[in-house]
């Protein structure tokens, strides 16, 4: 119990002795923690909006839909209505709303183009899924309702006018509903290149042979509706958008078990090439869910790149309070500590500090989510606060005792086994001897030389910096990636994408903290540098270097592995992003040119005022009280 | 006694250098004039802590004085910017360190032909005169060595060939032999009057009898002032032995 104490009280009472560096290390490993704990937090987040907009709405448990079967180019075959309609017979089946008419057409807002996913409905209401207004009325003849996060996008409420196909409506309401996304309402089309889960069976067998004349209709039943929004206006208005052959038809279907849903579409879907499409309302929820999803994917990957960050900073924060702390080790090691023991208490105080930053992480993160959790004008109400899981805890903790314990370990050890008496006598960590490049700086101008000579004494250290560097480009190089994916894969108008608000925030988020952090290292490893050189660097101004140069050098040990670190974050990048995504959008080379360029100035920047105050310290001072 | 001040390499009229303000006020060097002239070796003995280092830090161009005038080689140095300072100390001054301050990780000929090399020299120009430097000071077959591997008297004698690694004016020793054993102490010795010998302008700080002994001039401190000056007949190295008694 005593020795638990004792642990206790050094491992505190050393973090209370250098507290801006245990502050330091706190925010690096919650960096890591709080985005770690983002994305945890955001699992499942827009469930309950979208329960309430289900009951709001009296939410379908089935939507089916039946389109046109193209079955050459410009010919298609009749649409089926009567196997739509026997849905409604089938068993399990208790309530039902449509068939309802429905086609894609051009809609024209705001001096916006884009394609809708325009349903005939009636204008009294339903029992199954019928919209809930959040402004106006509901459907009339020459009047349209827009779903609400599709309003939102183009910017229309009630009282606007658009166009559908060239036709002048007024807007007459907005609405939200649990049937179909924004962006995902490709239903009823044969070739829809959104599913719901795998692809159907029958998309893989093809499609079928192209039927004798009669049993087709001359109608250009054209692509399937990609990123479109919807509008609901009455049957008259929809059959007029569009001619019969070329309609789709809608059915909400209500089960006795919405449980069953899943297995209701199972037993109900075509096992051939079919224009009947089924989705049940556990698969739309979870499309809603995709929104989120994305943003939740994208920071628990990109905390795993933090927390390697995190690494770089705690081990080199590490190395420096280790050397401050040879002496003490000496000491605990004099009165009779053993070796095991002075491990634990150099452990102990990151620990210590690991907890703070995982308690910090997990309270922030957990505070921040309902920022990136808003379900949109989509669905009804708000997230709330995420709730916090003890596995959240669990795992957002470990993370963060993870990152302190591999990068403190080594240092720890060595201390612990460092002999008594040379503790004792505090004596510096003779630098490393790396001839090849001792030997290349003398052929290279006076600030290259010293800059290399500082990277040849501490190789390891310059392998945290071009490591951190390294991961910090490989990020950025994904974040590039990432919204070159998103413009390439929305195609829509950029100014209606339902995702781009949350992705720039959350890629802003995630590349503040990336830079950050990195910024952190590079200011961390840079003043470790100069401490540990200013003994050389003292003598290299005694014998006629100036400040300027010696301040050049120690920056130029930085920007050197910076760049290594910079060009080899660039392929580390583009693998990481293909090893996370399928989508082939890369950034363009200018970009990552930048990057590089970019980063290399960005360290010679932050290192600059470290390097200048560590060159300027008094050189008599230096060379008198320091014996080498 | 010679007159040194028209001939003086190195000059310094009331030079003061002061820490602390009110009654922690410390002077550690306390109006000193001094001229040494070209070829002249000039001892400055005292105490501990009576100001000598400071006052070679300043007259080396590695401090700044809080008053006073520093001229070398006819050019004041104590008002001059920090890159001109530079200058100065890599062409115009060698030092010499009690320490010795070698860099750990260079051999002997990498940590001479350092301050050749800051200095804009080329690479194999600066090795040159590097392996010159050590033939001289008796280390040719050291030049490979890393500090570690070399004993107390050699590295002080890797560091004297550092300091004269540019052919400086004048080369500052602060202690040469602080840090040294007897033997080690009569090698460096032997170097130092070889260098006078030679014309070398030496100033050398020292609390050792012995090193005093051999210089041209001996300036007693004491609180940061000059309090007494002797003028010697200087040691050739055969009277060397028998003045500082370390041989027979």
């Amino acid at each position: 119990m005593g020795r638990v104490l004792l642990v206790g009280r050094l491992a505190v009472r050393n973090v209370r002795r250098r507290p801006a560096e245990a502050a330091l290390l706190v925010l690096a490993i919650m960096a890591a923690t709080t985005i770690l704990t983002l994305g945890l937090a955001l699992h499942g987040v827009t469930d309950d909006p979208y329960q309430r907009t289900r009951e709001a709405t009296a939410g379908a448990d089935i939507v089916a839909s039946v389109g046109p079967l193209e079955v050459a180019p410009g010919r298609a075959a009749p649409v089926d209505l009567a196997k739509l309609e026997a849905l409604s017979d089938a068993p399990g089946v208790v309530d039902h709303g449509g068939p309802y008419p429905a086609t894609t057409t051009q809609l024209e807002a705001n001096g916006v183009r884009t394609e809708v996913w325009a349903v005939g409905r009636d204008s009294a209401a339903v029992s199954v899924d019928q919209p809930k207004l959040t402004q106006g009325s509901w459907v009339q003849d020459g009047g349209v309702v827009i779903e609400a996060a599709f309003a939102n996008a183009l910017d229309v409420g009630a009282g606007d006018q658009v166009t559908l196909n060239g036709r002048s409506f007024q807007v007459v309401g907005v609405a939200v509903t649990a049937a179909a996304p924004y962006t995902h309402v490709c239903f009823g089309h044969p070739v829809c290149s959104f599913f719901f889960g795998s692809v159907p069976a029958w998309v893989r067998q093809g499609p079928p042979a192209e039927r004798p004349d009669g049993q087709t209709a001359t109608v250009d039943v054209g692509p399937p509706p990609d990123d479109a929004g919807l509008v609901w206006l009455t049957r008259t208005d929809a059959r007029g958008l569009a001619p019969a052959a070329a309609l789709s038809y809608v059915m909400n279907l209500k089960l006795a078990d919405p449980a069953a849903a899943p297995g209701f579409v199972d037993a109900h879907s075509p096992t051939s090439w079919d224009a009947l499409f089924l989705a049940s309302w556990l698969d739309i929820r979870e499309t809603y869910g995709e929104f989120v999803q994305g943003a939740q994917r994208a920071l628990v990957t990109f905390s795993s790149l933090l927390a390697v960050l995190a690494m770089a900073s705690v081990a080199v924060l590490v190395g420096g309070r280790m050397a401050d702390q040879t002496r003490r080790v000496g000491l605990l090691k004099a009165v009779g500590g053993t070796p095991g023991l002075v491990a634990v208490v150099l452990l102990a105080e990151y620990m210590v500090l690991a907890v703070l930053a995982a308690t910090g992480g997990l309270t922030v993160g957990w505070l921040a989510a309902p920022l990136l959790s808003d379900p949109g004008a989509g669905l009804l109400g708000s997230a709330g606060a995420p709730s916090l899981t003890l596995s959240t805890v669990g795992v957002v903790t470990g993370v963060a005792l993870g990152v302190a314990m591999v990068a403190s370990f080594a240092s720890a050890v060595r201390a612990a086994r460092t002999s008594t008496v040379h503790a004792l006598a505090d004596s510096a960590r003779r630098p490393r001897r790396t001839r090849w490049l001792i030997a290349l700086s003398t052929r290279l101008p006076v600030p290259l030389l010293l800059g290399l000579r500082v990277i040849a004494r501490r190789p390891r250290r310059v392998v945290l910096g071009a490591a951190s560097i390294a991961v910090t480009v490989s990020g950025i190089v994904v974040v590039l990636a990432g919204r070159a994916a998103m413009a390439s894969d929305w195609e829509g108008p950029s100014s209606l994408d339902p995702q781009a608000d949350r992705a720039n925030q959350v890629l802003l988020v995630i590349t503040i903290v990336l830079v950050g952090l990195a910024a952190i290292n590079a200011i961390v490893i840079t003043w470790a540098a100069a401490l540990d050189a200013r003994h050389a660097s003292a003598l290299a101004r005694a014998l006629g270097a100036t400040p300027g140069e010696v301040s050049a050098g120690l920056s130029a040990a930085q920007v050197l592995p910076a760049f290594a670190g910079a060009v080899l974050g660039v392929p580390a990048g583009l693998a990481l992003w293909a090893a996370l995504s399928n989508d082939e959008a890369n950034p363009t080379y200018w970009q990552l040119l930048a990057v590089v360029a970019g980063t290399v100035l960005v360290v010679a920047a932050l290192t600059t005022i470290p390097a200048r105050i560590g060159a300027r310290r008094p050189t008599a001072e230096i060379l008198q009280a320091e014996l080498p | 006694m010679r007159d040194t001040a028209d001939t003086a390499v190195l000059r310094a009229r009331g030079l003061r250098k002061e820490y602390g303000t009110g009654e922690g006020l410390v002077r550690a060097v306390d109006g000193v004039d001094l001229d040494v002239a070209a070829g002249e070796t000039v001892a400055v003995m005292g105490p501990s802590g009576c100001g000598k280092s400071t006052l070679l830090h300043l007259l080396g161009g590695l401090d700044r004085p809080s008053s006073g005038e520093v001229w070398l080689g006819g050019r004041r140095i104590d008002q001059i910017g920090e890159r001109a300072l530079a200058r100065v100390r890599r062409t115009d001054v060698g030092i010499v360190f009690q320490a010795f301050h070698l860099m750990d990780e260079l051999t002997a000929v990498e940590n001479v032909e350092l301050p050749a090399l800051l200095a804009g020299r080329s690479p194999s120009v600066a090795r040159r005169q590097a392996a010159s430097l050590l033939e001289r000071v008796g280390l040719a077959d050291r030049e490979g060595f890393l500090p570690s591997a070399l004993s107390g008297g050699q590295r002080q004698r890797v560091a004297i060939a550092r300091a004269l690694s540019n052919e400086p004016l004048i080369v500052f020793a602060d202690e040469p032999t602080g840090n040294l054993d007897s033997a080690a102490t009569v090698d460096v010795l032997r170097l130092f009057d070889s260098l006078r010998v030679a014309g070398q302008t030496l100033v050398i700080v020292t609390h050792d009898a012995r090193i005093a002994a051999t210089a041209d001039r001996l300036i007693s401190m004491r609180d940061g002032a000059f309090v007494d000056e002797t003028r010697l007949t200087g040691g050739s190295t055969g009277q060397l032995g028998a003045l500082v008694g370390l041989e027979g």
